[in-house]
């Protein structure tokens, strides 16, 4: 079967085993394209992409147009900044609108969890999640599973540990549906102001001491720490975080050998790694990059329902 | 024409009135707009029917006949949000849903915080399909800094006071405005929420907010604000009503204040008691954001067992009606609140008295007499002389609920397309029949 089981990509916590494979077994396919001269196939020709950005986003937006641009869509860029949303338009009238101009497919970046599934409530187009509120962020899980297995040839049996804000981080939330369902073993760390109430539910081992966690562990998934976070009090400071939860090389020490630092990006570094650490042979944080927009080109063209080879 | 000995006459029904302790087949006479007698059903009782006109006589075989439900929460939206609800929308849904009086809250716009606020609601209600009793607000605005009029707002007929949707966070604030209500001998209804617990929450705090990423408000925040106000109500001696309760610990300091003999009373909505927040991941339905949000299920069961044992003392509504267009949006952009008045009778019946949790005698008296004592309110018994306010029910009727039906001018209610048990089939307000099926 070459289908995935929904038409849309919402998030990972319902995502079946053989989805996630199915995503990481295409983008293979697509990481080879973007190590050749003309990095460009005629896939998704004839297909318009709506990237709808109502949060600012730097990385995943780049991502998902080139990848659409490789793909040979056509794309379509919205952010708040330059919308109707400023005028007060809800957005059931913003989506209905552009998608009366002929999309076939949306990627969304939207503040509020659900937002997504809304869309999906009043558009024909398949969605892509590209980030809502503090729900899902699945490319970038799947980004991060991508790069793991890529290193490890498997997800199934290693132990990843997931560091940083739990309770706001959506990257964290799908690395933990995505990763559970694969066969890894996770570990969540972070302050514990930063854990959700009853995060033991998620069936991860939930540290707040950073050596603990890092015992024995292949993978160190670090999140970005948000500057609003310290000022509304859910940590004292800066410089204590990265006392407690910092990643530098003595720590690494607890690591199994051939160990992985991954970074979704954007860093501070000396706060949440030292800048040896992320620059070092073990960081695969730019192979992440790369590695998202080969993702994203497999779920872009799986959603698309075209078939290998079939272009207009 | 000689003048009629009764005006209405509802017969064969099971008359069920808690506050009378009666529960027996018998004919229900009303007139003048009030009751007149309560007779045990008989064969010459039967045959004085006989000369009945028609249209005087209702025929209640296999139905209840209750005294007029009462819900002491509801917002009618009036003046300032029309097109959401008015006076006269509110009451006709009220009448469809069997209440016969209804408590409507201050935050309209402008807010009723004085007298000509109370009046201009009283004036729209005078002709409704219900009573309406007006709660006043307990500080100016609803801005919680300065106690309103009170003395004014009784005078106009205000029966009690409350910040509905604000809780009061200053213990002082809360401490004067028990001291000046206990001077009228109404209660004080608190919205118990500790707001800097609960800032920005959209749901309960649990691990549906923790798989939903969304910022949850803790059940401790409820259990903290009635637990200090029991404490402020202990000392006061004054009477204090809890809005709405949600919790366990909420159930459980409540519990423990009427066992010391402390003057506190509280309701529970049908929301509360039958939904929960697993609800919210599966559509993100707008309808299911609800201030105090639906908690987990030990909450719920703990809210249910609170009703069961009197600790909570009555059901109500908070019908709180938006227009589509404001609840058709993100999750968490949608302003709180649901509709109910039209819902509850079916989902008591169906969730609470088919589940074996309440009689029919529980369920009547806690939407009936309970209500009507907290407030000191007429009504919600069938005792002679009293207002005709008159409710029957098909006590086993199947009927789903439809949007498209409802007579509240909004339809933000997440029981659309529920299948529920039993249905309100007349009403009547005063000797007038205002609804009938």
């Amino acid at each position: 079967m070459n289908r995935l089981s929904s038409r849309h990509l919402l998030g990972l916590e319902d995502a079946p085993h053989r989805d996630i494979e199915l995503i990481l077994n295409t983008a293979e396919t697509f990481r080879e394209v973007l190590d050749r001269r003309i990095k460009k196939v005629p896939t998704l020709r004839g297909i318009t992409v709506l990237n709808l950005f109502y949060e600012p986003s730097t990385r995943t937006r780049i991502s998902f147009e080139l990848a659409e641009k490789r793909l040979s869509a056509d794309t379509v860029n919205f952010s708040t900044s330059a919308s109707s949303v400023a005028k007060g338009e809800s957005l059931r009238d913003t989506v209905q609108n552009i998608e009366a101009m002929k999309i076939d497919m949306t990627v969304v970046r939207h503040n509020s969890a659900g937002a997504p599934y809304f869309l999906t409530q009043c558009m024909e187009t398949n969605v892509i999640n590209a980030g809502d509120g503090s729900h899902e962020h699945p490319t970038q899980a799947l980004l991060d599973m991508f790069t793991i297995r890529k290193k490890y040839g498997k997800l199934d049996g290693l132990r990843v540990v997931l560091l940083g804000d739990v309770k706001h981080s959506r990257v964290i939330r799908s690395n933990i549906f995505g990763l559970k369902t694969m066969g890894a073993s996770v570990a969540l760390c972070g302050p514990a102001t930063l854990m959700p109430y009853e995060v033991e539910q998620f069936g991860c081992d939930v540290y707040t001491n950073l050596d603990a966690a890092l015992d024995g562990a292949d993978v160190v998934n670090v999140m970005r720490i948000q500057g609003e976070r310290q000022q509304s009090g859910l940590f004292p400071s800066r410089r204590e975080f990265s006392n407690l939860f910092g990643i530098n090389r003595e720590r690494l020490k607890r690591l199994n050998k051939n160990y992985t630092i991954m970074h979704p990006g954007p860093i501070n570094r000396g706060v949440e790694l030292t800048s040896d650490v992320a620059d070092g042979d073990s960081s695969v944080i730019l192979d992440q990059v790369t590695n998202g927009q080969a993702v994203r080109m497999a779920v872009l063209y799986l959603l698309s329902g075209r078939e290998e080879g079939e272009s207009q | 024409m000689a003048s009629r000995k009764y005006d209405l006459v509802i017969r064969g029904g099971r008359v069920i009135d808690p506050a009378l302790g009666f529960g027996s087949d018998a004919t229900v006479f009303i007139k003048d707009g009030t009751l007149a007698k309560i007779e045990p059903e008989s064969a010459a009782g039967r045959r004085s029917l006989k000369s009945l006109d028609k249209s005087q006589l209702i025929d209640a075989t296999g139905k209840l006949v209750v005294p007029g439900l009462i819900d002491i929460h509801v917002h009618l939206r009036e003046p300032g949000h029309e097109a959401e609800e008015t006076v006269e929308s509110g009451c006709r849904a009220a009448a469809a849903g069997g209440f016969t009086a209804v408590c409507c809250m201050p935050n309209t716009t402008p807010c009723i915080d004085n007298q000509e606020t109370v009046k201009f609601v009283q004036d729209r209600a005078q002709n409704a399909d219900a009573r309406v009793y007006v709660v006043g607000a307990i500080t100016k605005n609803l801005a919680g800094e300065q106690l309103s009029e009170i003395g004014d707002l009784v005078k106009m007929g205000a029966v009690a006071i409350t910040d509905d949707g604000h809780f009061l966070q200053n213990p002082e604030i809360m401490r004067r405005a028990l001291e000046y209500a206990r001077m009228f001998d109404i209660p004080v209804m608190q919205h118990a929420e500790d707001q800097y617990l609960t800032a920005g929450a959209v749901m309960n705090e649990s691990f549906q907010s923790a798989r939903l990423g969304m910022k949850g408000a803790p059940p401790v925040a409820e259990e903290i604000a009635v637990t200090r106000d029991i404490a402020l109500c202990r000392m006061t001696e004054s009477r204090l009503h809890i809005q709405h309760v949600t919790t366990r610990g909420a159930v459980e300091a409540i519990r423990q204040a009427k066992r010391e003999g402390v003057n506190v009373t509280a309701e529970v909505t049908p929301h509360h008691l039958i939904l929960t927040d697993e609800e919210i991941g599966r559509e993100f339905n707008t309808s299911l954001r609800v201030n105090p949000p639906l908690r987990s299920r030990r909450d719920r069961d703990a809210v249910i067992e609170g009703l069961v044992d009197g600790t909570i003392d009555c059901i109500a509504s908070d019908h709180a009606p938006h227009s589509i267009e404001e609840k058709d949006c993100e999750f968490d952009q949608a302003p709180p609140g649901m509709i109910g008045l039209e819902t509850t009778l079916g989902l008591v019946k169906t969730y609470l008295i088919d589940k074996g949790y309440l009689s029919w005698a529980d369920a009547v008296r806690k939407m009936t007499i309970n209500p009507a004592r907290i407030l000191n309110l007429k009504g919600g018994s069938l005792s002679r002389g009293a207002a005709a306010d008159v409710t029957i029910i098909d006590p086993d009727k199947k009927w789903t609920v439809k949007a498209d039906r409802f007579r509240s001018r909004s339809k933000n209610s997440p029981f659309v397309g529920w299948k529920l048990s039993g249905q309100v089939v007349t009403t009547i307000l005063g000797g007038r029949v205002v609804y009938d099926r």
